[in-house]
């Protein structure tokens, strides 16, 4: 199929962007979204142009790496999909795709598709860890963790940090993030000890780095590619109140 | 004061204040179904209502109170939000939020206008169309008030209008408060969308059912 691309193109930080048209010509229904962009780059590179920059990593939809907006929908839109894991069997010959970076004033553009994410990490080293002594090995199943916290701290778990959320929030927050982190950790034996200060210390960090406030819009979940539930929302909310009167 | 200024804390006093507003909705319209009950009704609920300035102060200041912090925190998280999002999207595709969610500031302040102009009218008594004076049993006359100014077609689709602005505020706001307060889990997010917005629906028809019962002919002097 052939196909018609609107790519955003700023060549750095602070530099003024704007969407270029591509075509792709003879796509295969079975490449991967990445796959098309890097046929698309190939045929740039020998036309002596610059290519498309943009970030990827394990292709397997697990690392968060990969990170545009396609056709207005964080990921493009297909339900808990990443680009990467995104077929070109989605899309019909003749179709306009408008390819863009997430957009939020805590992401600035680095270049073309890659934005500074580094707001989140912030948000994690705020809190989202639990304080351990080192030594000895544990004994294994010590600590009792009933099936029901673990299978709920694993969904939040499941969160891989890469930033739709944000993209897609009318806000720009990060709240769908921040909350899958706190609720994780409050939710195990291990994490409880800190739950308090954690959730003031990380949604402290959210607002510093420039994230917005949540209004509970619930497009993050939608956008989620691993379905993160706005519950866990909730739940931040509660061990929010819980540390006020602490 | 860590709730007055974290991201959390404000939302957490939006939601109390909202909830303490969605009260007084629920009382209003309670007291004002006594127009049903014709002069008799409504007169005697009012004159009741005023016997006791102390309290009528006291409750005005509260709600005024209230309505103060949810609209200082609304415009500040909205500009903030605003700011936090630049929306240099050239193509955006919302998958679940609403016209009512992201308008919330824009019906917010409408009601608010509607606030100004019903307390201007029936409380100040500063808008031409109202009518003062007492009734056969020496109470002031709410009832002649509110059955003359609704019988104007004019007000009557204002008062509607704001009523449809209420609804759209609180279909969102409901579900929203009871999000921030936590009292939510998977199994109850979307019945309290449901439920948020049949609750929001049924007081705008309730409101509305007044000036329509009154346009209607259904309630006469």
């Amino acid at each position: 199929m052939n196909l018609t691309l609107h790519v955003w193109r700023q060549s750095g930080p602070n530099q003024p962007g704007k969407l270029e048209q591509y075509d792709a010509k003879n796509v295969s229904p079975d490449q991967s979204f990445l796959e098309m962009l890097d046929e698309v780059n190939e045929q740039l590179i020998k036309e002596g142009k610059d290519p498309i920059v943009f970030d990827h990593d394990c292709r397997e939809g697990i690392c968060g790496m990969c990170s545009q907006v396609i056709n207005g929908v964080p990921h493009g839109g297909q339900e808990r999909t990443t680009v990467c894991q995104l077929h070109m069997r989605n899309f019909s010959d003749g179709d306009t795709i408008y390819i863009e970076p997430w957009r939020a004033l805590a992401f600035p553009v680095i270049r073309d598709l890659i934005v500074d994410r580094s707001g989140l990490e912030k948000i994690m080293q705020a809190g989202g860890y639990t304080s351990c002594h080192t030594g000895g090995v544990a004994d294994g199943n010590a600590i009792l963790v009933p099936k029901v916290d673990a299978d709920y701290a694993m969904d939040a778990a499941e969160c891989i940090g890469c930033g739709a959320c944000v993209a897609a929030c009318p806000n720009g927050s990060a709240m769908l993030y921040t909350s899958a982190k706190v609720a994780q950790l409050a939710a195990l034996p291990q994490g409880k000890a800190e739950a308090a200060q954690r959730v003031c210390a990380m949604t402290d960090a959210m607002q510093e780095a420039g994230f917005g406030n949540c209004s509970n819009h619930y497009e993050c979940q939608a956008a989620c590619p691993k379905g993160i539930n706005v519950k866990f929302i909730a739940r931040l909310n509660r061990e929010y109140q819980k540390a006020l009167f602490k | 004061m860590r709730i007055l200024t974290s991201s959390v804390g404000r939302k957490i006093l939006m939601s109390i204040t909202g909830q303490l507003l969605i009260l007084f909705i629920l009382i209003h319209l309670i007291g004002n179904s006594t127009i049903f009950f014709g002069p008799n009704g409504i007169n005697a609920y009012a004159e009741h209502l005023h016997s006791l300035p102390p309290l009528v102060w006291a409750f005005r200041l509260f709600m005024g109170a209230a309505i103060a912090v949810h609209i200082c925190y609304g415009v500040m998280l909205t500009l903030e939000n605003k700011a936090a999002n630049p929306g240099a999207y050239a193509v955006k595709k919302n998958l679940k939020a609403s016209f009512a969610s992201e308008n919330m500031i824009w019906t917010g302040l409408l009601v608010l206008a509607f606030i100004v102009y019903h307390l201007l009218q029936f409380t100040v008594h500063g808008t031409p169309d109202v009518v003062i004076g007492l009734d056969s049993a020496n109470r002031p006359d709410v009832f002649r008030m509110v059955v003359t100014s609704f019988g104007n077609g004019l007000i009557a689709l204002a008062y509607a209008f704001a009523m449809i602005m209420l609804f759209l505020h609180l279909s969102h706001g409901i579900p929203s408060f009871l999000q921030t307060m936590g009292w939510n889990n998977e199994k109850t997010i979307p019945a309290f969308g449901t439920g948020g917005k049949v609750i929001s629906a049924v007081l705008m028809l309730a409101y509305i059912s007044i000036p329509a019962v009154i346009l209607a002919g259904l309630l006469k002097l």
